[in-house]
Protein backbone atom coordinates (compact mmCIF):
# COMPACT_ATOMS: atom_id res chain seq x y z
CA UNK A 1 0.00 0.00 0.00
CA UNK A 2 2.57 2.51 0.92
CA UNK A 3 4.02 2.23 -2.48
CA UNK A 4 0.44 3.56 -4.05
CA UNK A 5 1.69 6.76 -2.02
CA UNK A 6 2.52 9.59 -4.18
CA UNK A 7 4.96 12.26 -2.89
CA UNK A 8 4.08 14.83 -5.30
CA UNK A 9 0.22 16.47 -4.97
CA UNK A 10 -1.52 16.62 -8.40
CA UNK A 11 -1.69 19.63 -10.93
CA UNK A 12 -4.47 21.45 -11.07
CA UNK A 13 -5.54 23.81 -14.04
CA UNK A 14 -6.96 27.08 -12.31
CA UNK A 15 -9.40 29.53 -14.19
CA UNK A 16 -10.35 32.48 -12.57
CA UNK A 17 -13.19 35.33 -13.70
CA UNK A 18 -12.42 38.28 -13.45
CA UNK A 19 -15.99 40.26 -12.98
CA UNK A 20 -19.34 39.20 -13.83
CA UNK A 21 -20.53 38.76 -17.10
CA UNK A 22 -16.70 37.97 -18.58
CA UNK A 23 -15.41 34.43 -18.85
CA UNK A 24 -13.25 32.44 -16.56
CA UNK A 25 -10.09 32.68 -18.42
CA UNK A 26 -7.16 30.21 -18.02
CA UNK A 27 -4.14 31.57 -15.39
CA UNK A 28 -1.94 29.17 -14.63
CA UNK A 29 -1.10 25.71 -12.77
CA UNK A 30 -0.68 24.38 -9.24
CA UNK A 31 -0.36 21.33 -7.21
CA UNK A 32 -2.65 20.70 -4.74
CA UNK A 33 -3.56 17.49 -2.71
CA UNK A 34 -7.54 17.71 -3.44
CA UNK A 35 -10.08 20.15 -5.33
CA UNK A 36 -10.89 21.84 -1.76
CA UNK A 37 -7.20 22.63 -1.03
CA UNK A 38 -6.39 23.55 -4.81
CA UNK A 39 -8.73 26.09 -4.44
CA UNK A 40 -7.69 27.21 -1.47
CA UNK A 41 -4.34 27.58 -3.43
CA UNK A 42 -5.75 29.16 -6.20
CA UNK A 43 -7.09 31.84 -4.04
CA UNK A 44 -4.03 32.11 -2.42
CA UNK A 45 -1.54 32.24 -5.59
CA UNK A 46 -3.89 33.99 -8.24
CA UNK A 47 -6.30 36.25 -6.56
CA UNK A 48 -3.84 38.35 -3.95
CA UNK A 49 -4.44 41.70 -6.52
CA UNK A 50 -8.37 41.87 -6.74
CA UNK A 51 -8.07 39.86 -10.16
CA UNK A 52 -11.31 37.73 -9.20
CA UNK A 53 -14.65 37.14 -8.70
CA UNK A 54 -15.10 33.27 -9.38
CA UNK A 55 -12.36 30.49 -9.31
CA UNK A 56 -12.37 26.95 -11.10
CA UNK A 57 -10.26 24.06 -10.88
CA UNK A 58 -9.52 21.71 -13.03
CA UNK A 59 -7.20 18.35 -12.50
CA UNK A 60 -4.62 18.68 -14.91
CA UNK A 61 -4.72 14.89 -16.23
CA UNK A 62 -8.61 15.49 -16.38
CA UNK A 63 -8.44 17.86 -19.20
CA UNK A 64 -8.65 15.97 -22.64
CA UNK A 65 -6.68 18.73 -25.52
CA UNK A 66 -6.10 18.28 -29.03
CA UNK A 67 -2.64 17.67 -29.75
CA UNK A 68 0.23 19.27 -32.14
CA UNK A 69 -0.35 16.66 -35.04
CA UNK A 70 -3.94 16.95 -35.23
CA UNK A 71 -3.58 20.67 -35.77
CA UNK A 72 -4.43 20.68 -39.89
CA UNK A 73 -7.12 18.25 -39.68
CA UNK A 74 -8.69 19.94 -36.51
CA UNK A 75 -8.27 23.30 -38.17
CA UNK A 76 -7.47 23.81 -41.35
CA UNK A 77 -10.51 22.99 -43.20
CA UNK A 78 -12.20 26.23 -41.82
CA UNK A 79 -9.74 28.21 -43.62
CA UNK A 80 -11.57 28.61 -47.11
CA UNK A 81 -14.80 28.16 -45.33
CA UNK A 82 -15.98 32.26 -46.17
CA UNK A 83 -19.42 31.33 -45.96
CA UNK A 84 -19.36 30.97 -42.41
CA UNK A 85 -18.86 34.36 -41.50
CA UNK A 86 -21.68 36.71 -40.98
CA UNK A 87 -19.86 39.36 -43.10
CA UNK A 88 -19.61 37.02 -46.55
CA UNK A 89 -23.49 37.82 -46.50
CA UNK A 90 -24.54 41.18 -47.40
CA UNK A 91 -27.85 42.22 -45.42
CA UNK A 92 -30.43 43.53 -47.81
CA UNK A 93 -31.90 46.67 -47.31
CA UNK A 94 -35.19 46.64 -46.00
CA UNK A 95 -33.72 43.96 -42.73
CA UNK A 96 -33.75 46.90 -39.99
CA UNK A 97 -31.92 46.83 -36.69
CA UNK A 98 -28.58 45.00 -37.59
CA UNK B 1 -19.08 53.39 -27.67
CA UNK B 2 -18.12 50.95 -29.91
CA UNK B 3 -19.82 47.64 -29.81
CA UNK B 4 -17.60 45.74 -32.26
CA UNK B 5 -16.67 43.11 -29.46
CA UNK B 6 -20.02 41.87 -27.27
CA UNK B 7 -17.39 41.74 -24.10
CA UNK B 8 -16.12 45.39 -24.44
CA UNK B 9 -19.55 47.23 -22.83
CA UNK B 10 -18.63 45.07 -19.55
CA UNK B 11 -14.91 46.11 -18.91
CA UNK B 12 -14.51 49.46 -17.73
CA UNK B 13 -12.07 50.55 -19.54
CA UNK B 14 -12.47 54.45 -17.89
CA UNK B 15 -11.57 53.04 -14.61
CA UNK B 16 -8.25 51.59 -13.06
CA UNK B 17 -9.79 48.15 -12.00
CA UNK B 18 -9.07 46.12 -14.68
CA UNK B 19 -7.56 42.65 -13.49
CA UNK B 20 -4.04 42.00 -13.00
CA UNK B 21 -2.54 45.36 -12.39
CA UNK B 22 -2.67 45.46 -8.72
CA UNK B 23 -5.66 48.35 -8.09
CA UNK B 24 -8.98 49.14 -7.51
CA UNK B 25 -7.95 48.94 -3.37
CA UNK B 26 -9.52 50.63 -0.90
CA UNK B 27 -8.23 52.10 2.51
CA UNK B 28 -10.22 50.57 4.82
CA UNK B 29 -10.27 53.86 7.38
CA UNK B 30 -10.87 56.09 4.46
CA UNK B 31 -13.16 59.11 5.75
CA UNK B 32 -13.44 57.23 9.21
CA UNK B 33 -13.53 59.72 12.22
CA UNK B 34 -10.57 59.86 14.70
CA UNK B 35 -11.79 61.48 18.19
CA UNK B 36 -11.38 59.18 21.14
CA UNK B 37 -14.95 58.06 21.81
CA UNK B 38 -16.44 59.83 24.91
CA UNK B 39 -15.49 58.51 28.84
CA UNK B 40 -12.74 56.85 27.29
CA UNK B 41 -9.19 57.11 29.07
CA UNK B 42 -6.81 57.31 26.02
CA UNK B 43 -4.28 56.05 27.87
CA UNK B 44 -6.34 52.82 27.90
CA UNK B 45 -7.09 52.99 24.25
CA UNK B 46 -3.57 53.53 23.46
CA UNK B 47 -2.64 49.84 25.30
CA UNK B 48 -5.58 48.73 23.89
CA UNK B 49 -4.36 48.85 20.44
CA UNK B 50 -0.93 48.03 21.38
CA UNK B 51 -2.14 44.76 22.76
CA UNK B 52 -4.09 43.52 19.84
CA UNK B 53 -1.44 45.08 17.10
CA UNK B 54 1.45 43.54 18.58
CA UNK B 55 -0.21 40.08 18.75
CA UNK B 56 -1.06 40.53 15.11
CA UNK B 57 2.61 42.03 14.24
CA UNK B 58 4.39 39.12 16.35
CA UNK B 59 2.38 36.42 15.02
CA UNK B 60 2.77 37.78 11.49
CA UNK B 61 6.91 37.77 12.14
CA UNK B 62 6.20 34.23 13.04
CA UNK B 63 4.87 33.50 9.77
CA UNK B 64 7.12 35.09 8.04
CA UNK B 65 9.62 33.20 8.92
CA UNK B 66 8.31 29.92 7.80
CA UNK B 67 8.86 31.52 3.85
CA UNK B 68 11.58 29.47 1.96
CA UNK B 69 10.70 26.91 4.91
CA UNK B 70 7.03 25.90 4.08
CA UNK B 71 6.14 21.98 3.06
CA UNK B 72 4.63 23.32 -0.13
CA UNK B 73 5.19 26.40 -2.56
CA UNK B 74 1.83 27.00 -2.30
CA UNK B 75 1.34 26.68 1.10
CA UNK B 76 4.03 28.81 1.22
CA UNK B 77 1.99 31.64 -0.27
CA UNK B 78 -0.74 30.92 2.24
CA UNK B 79 0.95 31.64 5.07
CA UNK B 80 2.55 34.65 3.09
CA UNK B 81 -0.62 35.75 3.03
CA UNK B 82 -2.08 35.57 6.57
CA UNK B 83 1.10 37.11 7.60
CA UNK B 84 0.52 39.68 5.59
CA UNK B 85 -2.74 40.61 6.29
CA UNK B 86 -1.58 40.36 10.12
CA UNK B 87 0.86 42.58 9.25
CA UNK B 88 -1.57 44.92 7.48
CA UNK B 89 -4.24 45.01 11.15
CA UNK B 90 -0.52 45.79 13.43
CA UNK B 91 0.19 48.71 11.11
CA UNK B 92 -3.56 50.24 11.42
CA UNK B 93 -3.56 49.30 15.18
CA UNK B 94 -0.04 50.84 15.79
CA UNK B 95 -0.88 54.38 13.78
CA UNK B 96 -4.04 54.30 16.19
CA UNK B 97 -1.71 53.72 19.00
CA UNK B 98 0.41 56.44 18.14
CA UNK B 99 -2.14 59.23 17.00
CA UNK B 100 -4.22 58.62 20.64
CA UNK B 101 -0.73 59.06 22.10
CA UNK B 102 0.10 62.15 20.62
CA UNK B 103 3.85 61.92 20.80
CA UNK B 104 4.75 61.53 17.66
CA UNK B 105 5.68 57.88 17.49
CA UNK B 106 4.01 56.29 14.11
CA UNK B 107 3.76 52.59 13.20
CA UNK B 108 7.22 52.44 12.53
CA UNK B 109 8.73 53.87 15.43
CA UNK B 110 6.60 51.31 18.12
CA UNK B 111 7.01 48.20 15.94
CA UNK B 112 11.14 48.97 15.63
CA UNK B 113 12.21 51.08 18.20
CA UNK B 114 10.29 49.59 21.21
CA UNK B 115 12.02 47.48 23.78
CA UNK B 116 10.41 43.91 24.80
CA UNK B 117 8.91 44.98 28.13
CA UNK B 118 6.67 47.46 26.30
CA UNK B 119 5.64 44.82 23.63
CA UNK B 120 2.04 43.49 24.94
CA UNK B 121 1.05 40.46 22.70
CA UNK B 122 0.28 37.12 24.46
CA UNK B 123 2.94 34.24 24.51
CA UNK B 124 0.98 32.43 22.26
CA UNK B 125 2.05 34.65 19.51
CA UNK B 126 5.88 34.11 20.15
CA UNK B 127 6.27 31.08 20.37
CA UNK B 128 8.30 29.24 18.23
CA UNK B 129 7.08 26.14 15.96
CA UNK B 130 8.37 22.82 16.41
CA UNK B 131 7.15 21.56 12.83
CA UNK B 132 4.23 22.68 10.87
CA UNK B 133 1.32 21.11 13.04
CA UNK B 134 2.70 23.29 15.69
CA UNK B 135 2.00 25.78 13.42
CA UNK B 136 -1.27 25.09 11.86
CA UNK B 137 -2.24 24.48 15.88
CA UNK B 138 -1.00 28.01 16.62
CA UNK B 139 -2.76 29.42 13.92
CA UNK B 140 -5.84 27.85 14.48
CA UNK B 141 -6.21 28.71 18.38
CA UNK B 142 -5.00 32.41 17.13
CA UNK B 143 -7.52 32.93 14.51
CA UNK B 144 -10.32 31.76 16.37
CA UNK B 145 -10.15 33.68 19.06
CA UNK B 146 -9.33 36.53 16.50
CA UNK B 147 -12.13 35.92 14.51
CA UNK B 148 -14.36 36.19 17.41
CA UNK B 149 -12.61 38.85 18.78
CA UNK B 150 -12.88 41.37 15.70
CA UNK B 151 -16.28 40.47 14.85
CA UNK B 152 -17.50 42.14 18.29
CA UNK B 153 -14.90 44.56 17.77
CA UNK B 154 -17.08 45.80 14.61
CA UNK B 155 -19.64 47.32 16.79
CA UNK B 156 -17.41 49.54 18.81
CA UNK B 157 -17.99 52.77 19.85
CA UNK B 158 -14.47 54.04 18.79
CA UNK B 159 -15.24 54.61 15.12
CA UNK B 160 -11.32 53.23 13.84
CA UNK B 161 -11.54 49.55 15.92
CA UNK B 162 -15.12 48.89 14.29
CA UNK B 163 -13.15 49.58 10.93
CA UNK B 164 -10.24 47.27 11.45
CA UNK B 165 -12.68 45.03 12.90
CA UNK B 166 -14.90 45.02 10.03
CA UNK B 167 -11.60 44.62 7.55
CA UNK B 168 -10.12 41.88 10.06
CA UNK B 169 -13.01 39.62 9.66
CA UNK B 170 -12.96 38.80 6.60
CA UNK B 171 -9.26 38.35 6.87
CA UNK B 172 -9.79 35.92 9.93
CA UNK B 173 -12.22 34.04 8.94
CA UNK B 174 -9.81 32.67 5.95
CA UNK B 175 -7.31 32.24 8.43
CA UNK B 176 -9.29 29.87 10.28
CA UNK B 177 -10.58 27.66 7.47
CA UNK B 178 -6.67 27.37 6.74
CA UNK B 179 -6.24 26.36 9.88
CA UNK B 180 -8.58 24.07 10.81
CA UNK B 181 -8.59 22.60 7.52
CA UNK B 182 -4.86 21.54 8.11
CA UNK B 183 -5.58 20.50 11.58
CA UNK B 184 -8.28 18.01 9.88
CA UNK B 185 -5.84 16.84 7.28
CA UNK B 186 -3.01 15.68 9.45
CA UNK B 187 -5.49 15.13 12.77
CA UNK B 188 -7.43 12.55 10.71
CA UNK B 189 -4.65 11.57 7.75
CA UNK B 190 -1.56 9.13 8.49
CA UNK B 191 -0.62 7.73 11.82
CA UNK B 192 2.31 10.16 11.76
CA UNK B 193 0.58 12.70 11.01
CA UNK B 194 -1.97 11.65 13.55
CA UNK B 195 0.46 11.48 15.78
CA UNK B 196 2.49 14.84 14.99
CA UNK B 197 -0.90 16.67 15.10
CA UNK B 198 -1.87 15.66 18.92
CA UNK B 199 1.43 16.83 20.05
CA UNK B 200 1.24 20.03 18.37
CA UNK B 201 -2.70 20.37 20.12
CA UNK B 202 -1.46 19.60 23.26
CA UNK B 203 1.46 21.54 23.63
CA UNK B 204 -0.44 25.11 21.86
CA UNK B 205 -3.39 24.63 22.58
CA UNK B 206 -3.00 25.63 26.61
CA UNK B 207 -1.28 28.72 25.61
CA UNK B 208 -4.64 30.07 25.18
CA UNK B 209 -5.77 30.75 28.04
CA UNK B 210 -3.93 34.17 28.34
CA UNK B 211 -6.39 35.03 25.67
CA UNK B 212 -9.11 34.80 28.10
CA UNK B 213 -7.86 36.34 30.83
CA UNK B 214 -9.48 39.46 31.18
CA UNK B 215 -7.12 42.65 31.45
CA UNK B 216 -8.23 45.72 33.44
CA UNK B 217 -7.76 47.67 30.14
CA UNK B 218 -10.03 45.41 28.35
CA UNK B 219 -12.60 45.32 31.20
CA UNK B 220 -12.54 49.28 31.19
CA UNK B 221 -13.21 49.52 27.65
CA UNK B 222 -15.50 46.84 27.41
CA UNK B 223 -17.44 48.46 30.21
CA UNK B 224 -17.09 51.92 27.94
CA UNK B 225 -18.37 49.99 24.96
CA UNK B 226 -15.21 50.34 22.90
CA UNK B 227 -13.31 46.97 23.83
CA UNK B 228 -14.23 43.09 23.68
CA UNK B 229 -14.01 41.47 27.48
CA UNK B 230 -12.26 38.23 25.70
CA UNK B 231 -13.83 36.02 28.30
CA UNK B 232 -17.21 36.32 26.16
CA UNK B 233 -15.16 35.14 23.06
CA UNK B 234 -14.70 31.63 25.24
CA UNK B 235 -17.95 29.76 23.97
CA UNK B 236 -17.46 30.52 20.74
CA UNK B 237 -13.83 29.47 20.96
CA UNK B 238 -14.09 26.33 22.70
CA UNK B 239 -17.20 25.42 20.17
CA UNK B 240 -15.13 26.18 17.74
CA UNK B 241 -12.19 23.86 18.58
CA UNK B 242 -14.57 20.75 19.86
CA UNK B 243 -15.77 20.58 16.48
CA UNK B 244 -12.26 20.84 14.50
CA UNK B 245 -11.04 18.28 16.90
CA UNK B 246 -14.04 15.78 16.37
CA UNK B 247 -13.65 15.89 12.74
CA UNK B 248 -9.76 15.69 12.72
CA UNK B 249 -10.32 12.66 14.90
CA UNK B 250 -8.16 14.05 17.53
CA UNK B 251 -9.57 14.02 21.49
CA UNK B 252 -10.97 16.55 23.08
CA UNK B 253 -9.03 19.83 23.29
CA UNK B 254 -6.49 19.81 26.54
CA UNK B 255 -7.68 22.11 29.40
CA UNK B 256 -5.91 25.94 29.17
CA UNK B 257 -3.11 27.33 31.34
CA UNK B 258 -2.97 30.47 33.27
CA UNK B 259 -1.46 33.16 31.37
CA UNK B 260 2.09 34.27 31.98
CA UNK B 261 1.62 38.23 31.63
CA UNK B 262 2.11 39.36 28.02
CA UNK B 263 -0.81 41.91 28.03
CA UNK B 264 1.69 43.74 30.74
CA UNK B 265 5.35 43.04 29.14
CA UNK B 266 6.34 40.24 30.47
CA UNK B 267 7.82 38.14 27.57
CA UNK B 268 10.71 35.01 27.03
CA UNK B 269 13.76 34.74 25.05
CA UNK B 270 12.07 34.17 22.08
CA UNK B 271 10.44 37.49 21.88
CA UNK B 272 14.16 38.81 22.22
CA UNK B 273 15.49 36.70 19.19
CA UNK B 274 12.30 38.18 17.32
CA UNK B 275 12.95 41.27 17.63
CA UNK B 276 16.49 41.49 17.29
CA UNK B 277 15.40 40.23 13.67
CA UNK B 278 12.71 42.34 12.92
CA UNK B 279 14.71 45.70 14.53
CA UNK B 280 17.63 45.20 12.88
CA UNK B 281 17.12 46.86 10.08
CA UNK B 282 15.78 49.93 11.52
CA UNK B 283 17.98 50.01 14.29
CA UNK B 284 20.79 50.48 12.12
CA UNK B 285 19.69 52.75 9.58
CA UNK B 286 17.96 55.63 12.31
CA UNK B 287 15.14 57.92 10.32
CA UNK B 288 15.53 55.56 6.88
CA UNK B 289 12.56 55.06 5.06
CA UNK B 290 11.77 52.26 2.81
Amino acid sequence: MSDDIKHEWPLFEVFVRAKRGLNHVHVGSLRAADHEMALHHARDLYTRRNEGVSIWVVRSDDVVSSGPDDKDAFFAPSGDKVYRHPTYYSIPDSVPHI
Amino acid sequence: MSFDDAYEALTDHDDDTRWAYGTGFSDPLAGVPTAVPDGVDPADLVAYCLMLGDDALVMSHRLQQWVTRAPELEDEMALANIGLDLLGQARLLLTRAGEVEGTGRDEDALAYLREPAAFRHVRLAERLDDDFAHLIARLLVFSTWRLALLDRLTTSRDPILAAIGAKGVKEATYHREYAAGWVVRLGDGTDVSHTRMRAAVDGVEPLAGELFEPHQVELRLAAAGVGVDPATLRTEYDDVLAEVHRVATLPPPPPLQEGTGGRDGVHGPELVEILTEMQELARANPGGVW
